[in-house]
């Protein structure tokens, strides 16, 4: 077990040197730097030109690249090219709203997709079954902005129950700002994870030792909680992981919707302004934070479920 | 939920994500008031007004400004000596007024009695440094340094505490619009640290967030009369973001808002919207050095070409009004007497023939970098089709379209915010402009303008930029086919918003308005 964690670690590191590169490489590649996004028709060239000096954006790209990868090895993230602050800020600043939701919407998916996936298991291609797979399926379907477009328009705009926007608002002090973000995240995730349990549920009642047990007289309840969820669980555990992803895909259009001050907008803006310590520096915290979460998923299903070949 | 949900209402919505995002466009001419007759102006409340945000790039350096959000929020806080009224022509401000020699090189502005936020009382010394901070080279991002580069501060001294002479090192009549210009704000003698605002403005600074918020209380001494409201926040969104908010009562102004939403709003009854009208241009750009457009027949037949009222029907909604290839309509030194221009498909065609340019290919260089620019162009392409002309229709990279269009393509488009028209002049249409983006460069143009800059008398200049305007129109490269109106929405308690062009005095004067 350790000597697989250690292996893993070790892929990780190589994981994020190739990214950084990909990164790095990929914003340089976009048009314009950081001294140009500034010319907003107010500054003249003759500005920006000094500009691109003072930045450092006038050496070359090799140079800046090893520098910054200097820092990194330091613990030191870099400074902004656009607001001149450090880069732990923007990340210290932006990564609490995103956080918050998606530890929200996971907090609300992951009971229901599991209640869910087992009742659909337990009932394969009965009525209940499809019933649920035809409605998360739609869900999952829809476009997330199509989705947040027809809440707000029904729960905000026409209603007037919940706030249609973060735009002045504190999370803190109205926890309601909440629910239609994460209703949208909601859709797009359930679907996936809710079937992975159910098939996970499925496979599970079908092995030799649950019919088995079931043939020894083994009470449905504690058939299904003892042996059948922790097997039907390792995909849906695998499955939560890459919801990950997918969440943080839906989080940038939910935050931009929305109005949320989290991860994806601070990216966004990061790629818009050419501000590339910044998005190296978020895309290098996003990436530890994914290969944190999939080491996580893969020890957590080793540990439901011990696999000897994992172990060597 | 079909009541709830009607169709007219969703398209709405939908209609504003389409339009999300991208670059506010500025500038309106045309004045008013919004038109409902106000109740008493109301004590207290908290005003939260949303502007399209810029992320990190916003900043609490007044010297750095560029966005409107930015400039909202300044605004409120800070001070210009001179600001400019309704038809973009110098008011007093913090200077209560100002003359100048003969020559137009020596200036002396006499300043009001007002009070920064820390209790000090603005001096000539507190107007010389900040001058002195806004042309410091080692900075390069102070925005009104090409403005104020005939500033010779050497030569410029403090008369007495209220009383300050600025000379030029080149006679110029319009300097007082240069000191309404964005990025000239007067601050404290001394002040080095931003991120700690004292201004002499109606509001005093509490917080700011870059991208997100800033939060302002009315501050009492203020010497124009203190703000009704008690507490400002002027908070940043995109398009859509904005549009929920206001109608979804959690913010009570909303500034750039897209004709599709008006509609909607107008349907409704939440929201009210302030229209100045066709206060900002919407144009295309021929390249007047390179072909085909560098032949004058070629830039005329286009502008003989363009379908305006169709343009501006499809391309704004309607909301605003057709162009005469000319900038600032309604400004101070447009020359009103000249006729509309019309389309002449048979004149362009004509026109087109004699250059050789029947059934050829020309490349209309655009980008999603503000609202309109494509559909123009695709627009431009079908009526161009209808004289005889394949306009292709090539996108580039919306983020670095101003400065790409600078070089690249030989016809674009174009849009400009309100400003003096002078100002436009001087950006845009001189040899050695910066932003020459019509590449007009007419060395007789260049010192016509200059001689007619250092006029004192406003009626002789006026006349003198009258003849040069024409001359643009009929010679130059703006084909300007839609003055777009400039849209506000205001909650329906928030009483005594302005209609006038952004970036004048009363656009976004929150210390003037108050929640009924």
């Amino acid at each position: 077990m350790r000597s697989y964690a250690a292996q893993r670690a070790v892929l990780a590191i190589v994981q994020l040197a190739v990214l950084s590169v990909l990164v790095f490489v990929l914003t340089t590649l976009l048009p314009g730097d950081a001294a140009e996004m500034r010319f907003t028709e107010t500054l003249a060239p003759e500005q920006v030109e000094r500009m691109r000096a003072q930045l450092g954006l006038d050496q070359p790209a090799l140079e800046r690249f090893t520098q910054w990868l200097g820092n990194v090895l330091t613990g030191d993230l870099g400074t902004s090219l656009i607001s001149g602050g450090p880069v732990t800020d923007i990340v210290r600043n932006s990564v609490g709203a995103t956080v918050v939701l998606t530890l929200a919407t996971l907090a609300v998916v992951v009971p229901l997709a599991v209640a869910l996936g087992i009742v659909m298991g337990t009932r394969e291609n009965g009525r209940l079954d499809r019933a649920i797979t035809s409605v998360t399926l739609a869900l999952s379907a829809i476009p997330d902005f199509v989705i947040a477009v027809l809440l707000v328009a029904v729960f905000s705009l026409k209603l007037g129950w919940l706030p249609a926007t973060w735009i002045g608002g504190d999370l803190l002090a109205s926890p309601v700002l909440l629910v239609l973000p994460v209703a949208v995240l909601f859709g797009r995730t359930v679907c996936l994870l809710s079937r992975q349990v159910r098939a996970g549920t499925i496979t599970a009642l079908q092995a030799e030792y649950v019919v088995q047990a079931r043939r020894l007289g083994v009470p449905r309840r504690r058939l299904l909680v003892r042996h059948v969820l922790p097997n039907a669980a390792v995909p849906g555990v695998q499955e939560l992981a890459r919801t990950g992803d997918t969440l943080l895909g839906g989080v940038l259009v939910v935050e931009a919707i929305f109005a949320i001050p989290g991860f994806a907008t601070a990216l966004v803006d990061g790629v818009e302004t050419r501000d590339v310590p910044v998005v190296q520096g978020l895309t290098l915290v996003l990436a530890v934070a994914a290969l944190v979460i999939n080491l996580g998923a893969d020890l957590l299903c080793n540990r439901l479920v011990p696999r000897t070949e994992l172990l060597r | 939920m079909s009541d709830a949900l009607n169709r007219r209402g969703f398209l709405g919505l939908a209609g504003g994500l389409g339009l999300a995002g991208g670059l506010g466009l500025a500038a309106l001419t045309g004045c008013g008031s919004d038109g409902r007759a106000a109740a008493q102006p109301k004590q207290g409340g908290r005003l939260r007004a949303v502007y399209a945000g810029g992320g990190a790039k916003e900043v609490l350096d007044p010297h750095v400004q560029s966005l409107f959000v930015d400039i909202a929020r300044h605004k409120a806080m800070y001070e210009k000596l001179v600001e400019l009224g309704p038809d973009l022509k110098p008011v007093p401000r913090l200077a209560e007024k100002w003359e100048s020699d003969a020559q137009a090189v020596t200036w002396r502005f006499t300043l009001r009695d007002a009070t920064f936020h820390d209790g000090s009382k603005l001096t000539s010394e507190d107007v010389l440094y900040s001058f002195a901070r806004i042309t410091d080279a080692k900075v390069p991002d102070r925005v009104a340094q090409s403005s104020l580069a005939t500033l010779d501060l050497r030569r410029s001294k403090a008369i007495d505490p209220r009383t300050v002479e600025l000379t030029l090192s080149a006679p110029n009549a319009e300097f007082p619009a240069v000191l309404a210009g964005i990025g000239t704000q007067i601050v404290r003698d001394g002040f080095t640290d931003p991120t700690r605002p004292i201004g002499t403005g109606a509001f005093r600074f509490v917080s700011f967030d870059a991208g997100r918020s800033m939060v302002a209380t009315r501050y009492a001494d203020y010497w124009d009369g203190p703000a009704r409201i008690d507490e400002l926040h002027i908070l940043s969104a995109d398009a859509e973001a904005r549009a929920n908010a206001v109608q979804g009562g959690q913010a009570e102004y909303a500034n750039d808002m897209t004709a599709t939403f008006a509609r909607t709003a107008e349907a409704g009854r939440t929201v009210r919207i302030v229209a100045a009208k066709a206060s900002t241009m919407q144009a295309f750009v021929m390249k007047c050095d390179r072909p085909p457009f560098d032949d004058p027949d070629v830039r005329m037949a286009f502008k003989l070409l363009a379908d305006r009222q169709r343009l501006v029907d499809v391309v704004l909604a309607g909301r605003g009004a057709v162009g005469n290839d000319l900038f600032g309509k309604g400004y101070q030194y447009y020359p009103e007497d000249l006729p509309q221009r019309e389309r002449d498909l048979d004149e362009a065609k004509a026109l087109l023939k004699k250059a050789g340019l029947v059934n050829k290919e020309i490349e209309i260089f655009t980008a999603d970098a503000s609202a309109g620019f494509v559909e123009s162009a695709t627009l431009l392409a079908e009526q161009a089709a209808e004289a005889g002309v394949k306009l292709k229709v090539t996108t580039g990279s919306p983020q670095t379209y101003a400065k790409d269009l600078l070089t690249k393509g030989v016809i674009g488009n174009h849009r400009s915010g309100a400003m003096p028209i002078p100002q436009y002049v001087t950006d845009r249409l001189l040899t050695r402009s910066p932003f020459n983006v019509t590449r007009w460069l007419r060395p007789e143009f260049d010192s016509a303008f200059a001689a007619a800059r250092v006029l004192t008398d406003e009626a002789a200049r006026s006349a003198k930029y009258g003849e040069l305007q024409q001359t643009l129109r009929d010679e130059g490269g703006i084909l300007a086919w839609g003055l777009p109106d400039y849209l506000i929405a205001v909650s329906a308690k928030l009483q005594g918003v302005q209609a006038v062009p952004p970036n004048t005095l009363d656009q976004g004067r929150f210390d003037k308005v108050w929640l009924a």
